[in-house]
Order: C-alpha cells, then sequence, then structure tokens
C-alpha cells in the first residue's frame, strides 16, 4: 500500500543524496503578478514549516531575486517549492527554471556586480549567500536552472 | 488617473518635506509609476526634503534596493534630501547577505527620527503646557 497522502509526488530533485519532497507545488513565472504571487507562496510555506522571521526573509527574498531572473534574463519559467525532510529538520527548496539564452558565464555571474539587464547585479550571489545550498544549470541547448535550499535549525 | 501610472501609495506635503511610503505588494510597475510621480512632484513643489517610510516591506530584493539608490540619487539632483525610514531588522539582515549597502541612501530608524533629521520637531503638545500652569 502506498501512503495515503495523495500529495506525496517522487523526489525529482539531484540525486540520491537529496532528502525526500513530502510536498510538491508548481507555480508560473510569466507575468509580474506571478512574481508576487510567488513570493506570497514561498513566505507561507516557510511559515508553516517554522522558519524564524530572519530566515523567512532570507528565503523570500532569494526566491524574489531567482523569480525575478527567470522574469527578466530567461523570458518566464516555473518556479517549483518542495518542503523536503531529513532525519534532522526540514526544508524548503526552490527551484526555478527557464529557457532562456541561459548563462555563458556562470563564475562571473555568480560574483557580486555582474548584470545584464535590470538589477544590481547581485542577484544570483546574492540568492547563493542567502541559502544553505545552490546548484545551477545551464545545458549548452540554452534554459537555466537554479535550485536553492535552506534547512530549519532542528 | 491612469491607475498604472501611479503606485496608489499617498505622498502627503508638509511644508517643503512630501511624506510617502512603500507598501509589501508593490510590483516593478508600480515601483517605477512611485517612481515617477515622486520625482515630478519633487520638482513641481520644489521640495526639499523626502521622507520614505518601509516599515510595511517585508522584503527588499536587488531590484527594490536599486529602485531607492536612484531615486536618492535622482532626488538629490533636484535638491531634495531623502531618508528611507523603518526598515525592519530582517531585511536590514538580509540585505546585508545579499551584498546590497544601499549606497548613499540615508536612514532612519523610524518615521519619526526620519522627519526630525529633516527638520521637523514634536512640540509640547498645548494640554500639557496647560495643565503645567494649572498646577502652578
Amino acid at each position: 500500500m502506498t501512503p495515503p497522502d495523495h500529495r506525496a509526488t517522487p523526489d525529482l530533485g539531484t540525486g540520491p543524496r537529496a532528502a525526500a519532497a513530502v510536498h510538491r507545488v508548481e507555480f508560473p513565472v510569466r507575468t509580474e503578478e506571478d512574481l508576487l504571487e510567488a513570493r506570497h507562496a514561498v513566505r507561507a510555506a516557510t511559515q508553516e514549516m517554522g522558519f524564524g522571521l530572519v530566515d523567512q526573509t532570507r528565503v523570500v527574498t532569494a526566491a524574489s531575486e531567482l523569480v525575478r531572473n527567470a522574469y527578466i534574463h530567461g523570458g518566464g519559467g516555473t518556479l517549483v517549492v518542495e518542503r523536503l525532510r531529513r532525519p534532522k529538520g526540514s526544508g524548503l527548496r526552490l527551484t526555478v527554471s527557464d529557457s532562456g539564452p541561459g548563462i555563458p558565464d556562470v563564475e562571473a555571474a555568480l560574483t557580486d556586480g555582474f548584470s545584464t539587464g535590470a538589477g544590481l547585479g547581485h542577484g544570483l550571489g546574492g540568492a547563493r549567500r542567502l541559502m544553505h545550498e545552490f546548484a545551477i544549470e545551464c545545458p549548452p541547448g540554452g534554459g537555466t536552472t537554479v535550485s536553492v535550499t535552506r534547512w530549519t535549525a532542528g | 488617473m491612469t491607475g498604472r501610472h501611479s503606485a496608489g501609495v499617498p505622498i502627503l506635503r508638509l511644508g517643503d518635506v512630501l511624506v510617502t511610503g512603500l507598501l509589501d505588494e508593490l510590483d516593478d510597475r508600480s515601483a517605477m509609476g512611485f517612481v515617477d510621480e515622486l520625482t515630478e512632484r519633487i520638482a513641481r513643489e520644489a521640495a526639499t526634503g523626502v521622507l520614505i517610510d518601509i516599515s510595511r516591506l517585508e522584503v527588499i530584493d536587488s531590484f527594490v534596493a536599486r529602485t531607492l539608490s536612484e531615486l536618492t540619487t535622482t532626488a538629490r539632483l533636484l535638491g531634495a534630501r531623502v531618508i528611507v525610514a523603518g526598515m525592519r531588522p530582517p531585511v536590514a539582515i538580509t540585505l546585508v547577505e545579499l551584498g546590497l549597502k544601499l549606497h548613499g541612501v540615508e536612514t532612519a530608524l523610524n518615521a519619526e527620527a526620519g522627519m526630525a533629521a529633516l527638520g521637523w520637531y514634536r512640540t509640547n503638545r498645548l494640554g500639557e503646557a496647560t495643565r503645567g500652569d494649572d498646577a502652578s
């Protein structure tokens, strides 16, 4: 028998080491309204998971940077919000993907001050500093996927 | 009244100071509309000071930070001093970690401190003075 939790989905994460996702929701990032909607959803998730106020602000700010990047540079995309569980505590993973031109020089893009569009160029590097885990994929065919995770203190 | 142009945020005038604030629900377009409207008011009303209350802002990302920075610079070129007041402590912590220093943007702990910096002081209320007179 499978567990009765119909919301449970297979782990779509980054390999066998990834913690199990117990809850997964996907949001479009196509319009400015979507940016606000994404922020609200991430804020609500952090609150429900018991993140402290500063951690909530870190995670929502990182989400805001990533979805805006996808909206401005990637021509829109999707945000996947996953609640993770591991033996010691739980975490929130945000995965933002777009099918834009990709990032030609990821190292440069992670350096503060680098920007090819609106913004101060702190978005990507800033999001990395605000979160515990950070991964970025820019396959040769184009598109960018950024995945960030922050764990609760417990 | 195009709705889109205005951010829907009141901009009050107290003498030569404009007082306004930012809401958390502000989207990018409205933020730009707010900057345009405030800039125009500074010029038209020859304001020498602007107080922007941000105590309702739960998140300041690099876009909002850049908007505040540019607005401050533009206002300075027009002869007005901008003070951003009421930043929430979690927002301040996050901004530092994000690597944003809000260069050139003057801040105050709250709106009252910001107004004081712009030359506005709270005077003793008339009632208190009267009571004092009665007691003597």
